[in-house]
């Protein structure tokens, strides 16, 4: 197990994880998010290939209404 | 002692047809309303509100996901980005670097649903949380950053005349300043330095969009901005906290219309004393005139 910080609460998870697992197992909406890890936008093709690695900081955004 | 005070009358402008649009970045709108999504009651009465108010465009905030119950509605499904600009915001941010980040996330979400807003960024670097006034140093450092990064910038903006200049020159697709403080409901404050910025920026370069973003409360707010010559106005509170939004809607589209007519008819200018306007010979009167 490793441990990273999503958006600002430190968890566990398996190690050898890809983005695309980590969003599946925290069961979100992959359409409308974009997901940063350590301050680098990691774009969405490479959610597949990307391995999250210990301590990291992953910030997991989507779209809310604002002005 | 002049008799006219010091209001400028506006310049008719030409109208070429029927059609009254206006472009930002290429993409052409006939609506000047553009809306914010915050605030609202529902979803459901955010989407009534966009389409009574015939808006073409929207702002949307980027904010972390729910790691919990997450299965709640997204915005995403009130609005149509194929008929709707999505204009995502860096609100909430107060220093380049995290607006920077911001305006990537919000980039990266709206990619892959073909919207012309997704390269483009609304962008708010504040300086202070009572005011929600921006940070201009900060914020011509995101511009720089951002129109490096292929970014289409709408730069919310101060009053400031020559901050204003400094974001044009930087490269920013529009400035937009507050009318007054995000949510005031004060309406458009400080006309003669918003007619500044008007001038300097449409000097040379008429079709530049200039837009009053934040700060108006009610559809004369809107009239005035338009009057004054802003391509469009940004609001939201105005809208979203009306005690009738659906209806506010409407009256701010009414708003804008009228006062960009009136802008583009050519205001009589201001004066101290009357002007008759029944001829003054023959009147059946004794009075001496």
């Amino acid at each position: 197990m490793i441990d990273v910080t999503i958006n600002g609460k430190k968890q566990s998870c398996s190690e050898g994880l890809t983005i695309a697992e980590l969003l599946d197992s925290l069961g979100m909406n992959s359409r409308a998010i974009a997901v940063e890890i350590n301050q680098q936008i990691q774009p969405r093709d490479t959610h597949r290939q990307v391995e999250v690695s210990d301590g990291d900081i992953l910030e997991i955004v989507t779209l809310v209404g604002g002005g | 002692m002049s008799d006219s005070i010091s209001e400028k009358p506006s310049q008719a402008e030409e109208v070429s047809g029927d059609l009254d649009q206006f472009c930002i970045a290429g993409h052409t709108f006939q609506s000047r309303l553009i809306l914010g999504s915050g605030k609202y009651d529902s979803f459901e009465v955010m989407r009534e509100s966009f389409e009574v108010a015939e808006t073409q465009c929207v702002t949307i905030a980027v904010r972390r996901e729910k790691l919990h119950d997450s299965s709640g509605r997204n915005i995403l499904d009130f609005v149509d980005p194929s008929r709707l600009v999505l204009l995502p915001n860096t609100a909430g941010c107060y220093d380049a670097e995290t607006a920077v980040r911001c305006a990537k996330m919000g980039r990266e979400i709206l990619r892959g649903l073909e919207n012309p807003g997704a390269d483009w960024v609304k962008l708010e670097v504040l300086g202070d949380s009572r005011s929600l006034l921006p940070d201009p140093i900060e914020l011509l450092k995101a511009t720089e950053v951002l129109v490096k990064e292929g970014f289409q910038v709408l730069c919310y903006s101060s009053d400031d005349p020559i901050v204003a200049r400094r974001l044009k020159d930087a490269g920013a697709t529009s400035v937009m300043p507050a009318g007054s403080p995000i949510g005031s409901g004060l309406g458009v404050i400080n006309r003669n330095s918003l007619q500044i910025i008007l001038e300097d920026l449409k000097h040379g370069d008429p079709d530049y969009p200039v837009i009053i973003d934040a700060g108006v409360g009610t559809a004369s707010d809107v009239a005035v901005a338009m009057e004054l010559g802003f391509d469009a106005v940004l609001l939201n509170t105005a809208v979203a906290r009306a005690t009738d939004p659906i209806r506010m809607a409407e009256a701010m589209s009414y708003g804008v219309k009228a006062g960009r007519l009136a802008y583009q008819s050519g205001r009589i200018p201001m004066s101290r004393y009357a002007s008759a306007s029944s001829p003054e010979v023959g009147v059946i009167s004794k009075r001496q005139q």
